[in-house]
């Protein structure tokens, strides 16, 4: 353990990473936000979900440094009297789940699909592209609109209220796989070709066996790019989906649907309600960006 | 065919043999493109109808220059390409269902040219040795696969502690040791070598020949050998084949090769290759260059840049003809031209 | 070669005491140390070792090209008495092309894939050579005549990937010497070609460079093309010269262990042997070169002083080879002379 360690801290990835003040602050911001989000429960000063601690006396207290600000509530409170700073953290904890859910269900699709069309070739390969392309040629917020539509119309409501958070993290995720897919049906190209590939072919190992043994280690590189990348897009097309109110229910808001919420009020001067979560969204969307552009770089040997 | 007859000793049928293999390639570009510019398919004959077979304990090599053909015969011998006629026999089976039985893969390995692209970036030494012990599940028990990986690792020249590490610590001569302790961790009694020390720097080139000279003395390995280098090639083989545009132009043991080569083409490959004791001489270089593959010339492969070719030569594709112990496809051999 | 000339000349070319650095984060590594060498008008100086030697590396420092964060951190360059090692990138530029031509191993990163050839051929003409654009293209014409591409008048506007991979490398060396430079950086040219090819190409470079009395630094791995070409061979081992004398002499009676072994090693094509005469162990890398005598870990003739100190190039009859075995002050049985592992007395 300790090996493994000090053999990370030795790595060129770490020595990059270290060297790169903005990575280095961004991976702060973020590591904020997840810990944040993931012990909302413990951390958060409210339960903004606890119908009982809610008072209608509490609604639109300003930020707690405001004149008629309270220190109970450090960003002030909604319509309903919730924390808003308890509903950022819950609520970054909803972006982040589906975030992070539908980067994984894209990832698996387009690497198992990028797998397969690159090492098998031919007539697999010639139709899964086929499809990846016809796929992008639809802005992704359209197809995730387009398919939350569609479960919405087939679904009575009550049952729809169950589903939603899957059928957001389906249909965000579904319009991201080609880009895993075309960046690993081209890595397995030039994989495949490598002897190493074929001296596995030469004992008579399954395609299958040499493809998630051989083939996949040696594609992940980018793939991790990729997925960091798209996870602050998969955040963003959440909150967009959520902004619109097509996205998760609003028992469950997520960052998108407290910026929603907050919108009808920005004009009466409850500026916070809406800000703030705005703020947390632009801080979490552009660190994991950020990282995302380091680890390309870092990765990247002809950038090196 | 009699050649094969000879050679086979004792009754037992050759190692390998390979009868009239022929392997295209449809290299036409995609459907749509090939309509628009209203072109017809395109075949790349990368070998087109060869002989030979390999006795048991023996070496053949197949030397000629890029695109002759001979990376492509070594896939057909090990079954990574099938043939598009002819056929490819192990041990006296047909080689695809040889192919399909593990007892008898387990009896053919290969070692490649790249030794940095030839090992699993991603794996330990010791994962990628074991692999062939684990893919014909020889030895099941752990304990015992590694202590077999580590005399392996003894065996090519290096110490059973090396197999915790990965192929970046080791350098090009050493991963090629590393390839080698592969291919023998399933007792192959054949291994095709794809041009094992291309990559290599000629003081480790010495080092990995000797390793593979005294490999097949003690196991009694049976090699297929395919090398550019014809120095190289003296130094291992009993039988050499020298290739040009897809087929055998001559087949000879290694010394008969050597000492009186027949081909013009053979010829014209020893005369360009410097020689450390010609220093300051001139010499005539071959003219021309190798046409493509894909729309060989009719006729004999090599009429374009031979000096003894004429009308038939032009015309007719020559055969294998005996030549004392050479077989030779030479319009001009066979007529007894080249000795005007 | 004009003897009487050539004899007279002072060194087109000299190389004092070069020494290349990499820092890295673990520290600085040497990666050629104390390299002296010179090469006169009208020579061929080939230089050989094995991949990592830094053979390659002192071919880029001598025409600038050093890839970064490589360095020249002691040592000079004199071309022509000249230093043109501290020029600034633009002049450096100039006399790269005018006075120092290059050949590299794989055409394609020499020639842009987007001109035609004879519009690559003008451009390098017309930026060092004062003359109008229908004179360079006569004279592009007149290049591509002289390394043999048939129908040159023709072919002076197809695009380089119409070009066979022989054909290109001609084109490569029409471009390097165009400009009619004095010194020519030929960096491993036959090594991605086939053998009838190469044959063809360094006939080719020997034939033009003889012609125009240009001073040759062939780098290259192999060593039949070095004894068939050089005037004299400078062998590199762990970043520094190991032995320089000329080619018959190092080839034939190498005064280094080193150059011993590397000559031995190489498969003889007129007889077959038993076993090949072998190296063992492998060229340290750079950050674990030994201190002494970067080889004596595999040398079959070490003695104490070997493993610690550092042999300079030392005279051993016709050559220079840095080993103590040639010292006179060496406590050390005979002085060492001969081929593979015959020592000749």
């Amino acid at each position: 353990m300790a090996n493994a360690l000090s053999r990370a801290l030795d790595s060129d990835l770490w020595y990059s990473f270290s060297r790169s003040p903005v990575t280095v602050a961004s991976a702060a911001v973020a590591l904020v936000c997840v810990l944040g989000a993931v012990f909302a429960p413990l951390l958060a000063p409210h339960n903004p979900f606890d119908l009982a601690s809610l008072n209608l006396m509490d609604a639109f207290n300003p930020p707690a440094w405001m004149e008629e600000g309270n220190a109970a509530f450090p960003l002030g409170t909604d319509d309903q009297g919730r924390d808003v700073l308890s509903a950022i953290m819950y609520g970054a904890r909803v972006s982040l789940i589906v975030g992070l859910s539908a980067v994984v269900f894209s990832t698996v699709v387009g690497v198992g699909l990028g797998l397969l069309a690159g090492y098998l070739g031919g007539t697999t390969d010639a139709v899964l592209m086929r499809i990846a392309d016809i796929q992008l040629t639809f802005p992704s917020i359209l197809v995730a609109l387009l398919i939350d539509g569609i479960v919405r119309a087939a679904l009575p409501p009550e049952a729809h209220e169950g589903i939603a958070l899957y059928v957001v993290v389906f249909a965000i995720g579904i319009s991201n796989w080609p880009q895993f897919a075309r960046t690993v049906r081209g890595s397995t190209l030039v994989e495949r070709n490598k002897e190493y590939v074929l001296a596995a072919r030469v004992i008579g190992l399954s395609r299958v066996r040499i493809m998630l043994t051989h083939v996949l280690p040696n594609v992940l590189g980018p793939v991790l790019v990729i997925a960091t990348l798209n996870l602050g897009f998969a955040i963003l097309a959440e909150a967009t989906l959520s902004f619109l109110g097509v996205g998760v229910p609003p028992t469950q808001p997520s960052l998108g649907t407290l910026i929603r919420i907050g919108n009808d009020f920005l004009f009466s001067g409850e500026w916070w309600i809406t800000l703030f979560p705005g703020i947390a969204l632009v801080a979490l969307v552009l660190s994991v960006n950020l990282l995302g552009d380091w680890l390309r770089d870092a990765l990247n040997p002809r950038l090196r | 065919m009699s050649d094969t007859a000879r050679s086979q000793g004792a009754g037992q049928p050759p190692m390998l043999e390979v009868r009239d293999v022929a392997r295209y390639f449809d290299v036409s570009r995609p459907l749509l493109q090939r309509l628009l510019a209203r072109e017809g398919k395109r075949t790349l004959r990368a070998v087109d109808g060869i002989s030979f077979a390999i006795p048991r304990g023996t070496t053949l090599s197949l030397v000629g220059e890029s695109g002759c053909g001979k990376s492509t015969v070594a896939r057909l011998a090990v079954g990574l390409y099938g043939t598009t006629r002819g056929e490819v026999v192990f041990d006296g089976n047909d080689l695809s269902s040889a192919r399909a039985d593990a007892a008898q893969r387990r009896r053919m390995q290969m070692i490649f040219q790249d030794p940095y692209a030839s090992l699993n970036p991603r794996w330990r030494v010791l994962d990628i040795v074991a692999e062939p012990l684990r893919a014909f599940g020889l030895l099941p028990d752990r304990a015992a696969r590694e202590k077999r990986v580590g005399e392996l690792l003894t065996q090519v020249g290096l110490s059973p502690a090396d197999g915790q590490k990965f192929p970046h610590e080791f350098s090009g001569g050493q991963r090629q040791r590393i390839s080698i302790a592969r291919a023998l961790s399933s007792n192959p009694e054949f291994l095709v070598c794809d041009e094992p020390t291309s990559a290599l720097d000629v003081s480790v080139q010495a080092q990995i020949l000797n390793l593979m000279k005294d490999l097949q003395r003690r196991m009694g390995l049976t090699y297929l050998f395919i090398s550019h280098n014809l120095a190289v090639v003296r130094q291992v083989s009993d039988r050499i084949g020298v290739m040009y545009l897809g087929r055998l132009v001559e087949l000879a043991p290694s010394e008969t090769l050597f000492e009186a080569p027949r081909h013009p083409y053979t010829r014209a490959l020893m005369e360009a290759i410097p020689d450390l004791d010609m220093t300051g001489r001139e010499r005539i270089p071959v003219g021309g260059e190798v046409p493509s593959p894909i729309s060989p010339p009719s006729g004999c492969a090599f009429n374009p840049r031979c000096p003894l070719a004429n009308d038939r030569c032009r015309r007719e594709r020559p055969g294998m003809t005996r030549a004392g112990a050479t077989l030779v496809a030479c319009h001009a051999v066979e007529e007894g031209r080249d000795r005007q | 070669m004009n003897n009487l000339s050539a004899k007279a000349a002072a060194p087109l070319l000299e190389v004092r005491n070069l020494r290349v650095e990499f820092p890295t984060r673990r520290g600085t590594l040497t990666a050629l140390d104390d390299v002296s060498f010179s090469i006169r008008a009208g020579e061929v100086l080939g230089v050989v070792g094995e991949s990592g030697a830094g053979k390659s590396m002192t071919g880029a420092a001598i025409i600038g090209l050093l890839e970064p964060p490589g360095r020249i951190a002691r040592g000079e360059i004199l071309l022509d008495g000249q230093r043109i090692d501290n020029l600034p990138r633009e002049k450096m530029r100039r006399i790269r092309g005018k006075q120092i031509g290059a050949i590299f191993q794989d055409p394609l990163t020499t020639l842009n894939p987007l001109y035609t050839v004879g519009r690559q051929l003008q451009e390098t003409i017309l930026t060092h050579l004062p003359m109008t654009p229908a004179q360079a293209r006569a004279r592009a014409i007149h290049w591509l005549e002289e390394v043999g591409i048939p129908g040159a008048a023709q072919r002076i506007d197809s695009y380089p990937h119409e070009f066979s991979g022989g054909m290109r490398q001609r084109v490569v060396i029409a471009l390097a010497l165009c400009a009619e430079p004095r010194l020519v950086v030929a960096d491993e040219p036959t090594t991605a070609l086939d053998v009838s090819i190469q044959a063809q190409i360094i006939a080719l470079l020997k034939r033009l460079t003889r012609e125009h009395g240009t001073a040759v630094m062939l780098v290259t791995h192999d060593m039949g093309v070095i004894a068939e070409t050089a005037d004299r061979v400078a062998v590199m081992y762990a970043g520094r010269l190991a032995e320089i004398g000329p080619v018959r002499e190092v080839v034939k009676a190498p005064r280094h262990p080193y150059s011993a072994g590397l000559m031995a090693s190489i498969p003889p094509l007129d007889r077959k042997v038993e076993h090949l005469a072998q190296i063992d162990g492998a060229m340290p890398r750079l950050s674990a070169i030994p201190r002494g005598c970067a080889y004596y870990p595999r040398c079959p003739h070490v003695f104490e002083r070997c493993r610690v100190e550092r042999p300079d190039l030392i005279d051993a009859g016709t050559t220079r080879a840095a080993c103590w075995l040639h010292d006179p002050a060496s406590e050390k049985q005979v002085p060492f002379s001969g081929t593979g592992s015959t020592v000749h007395v």
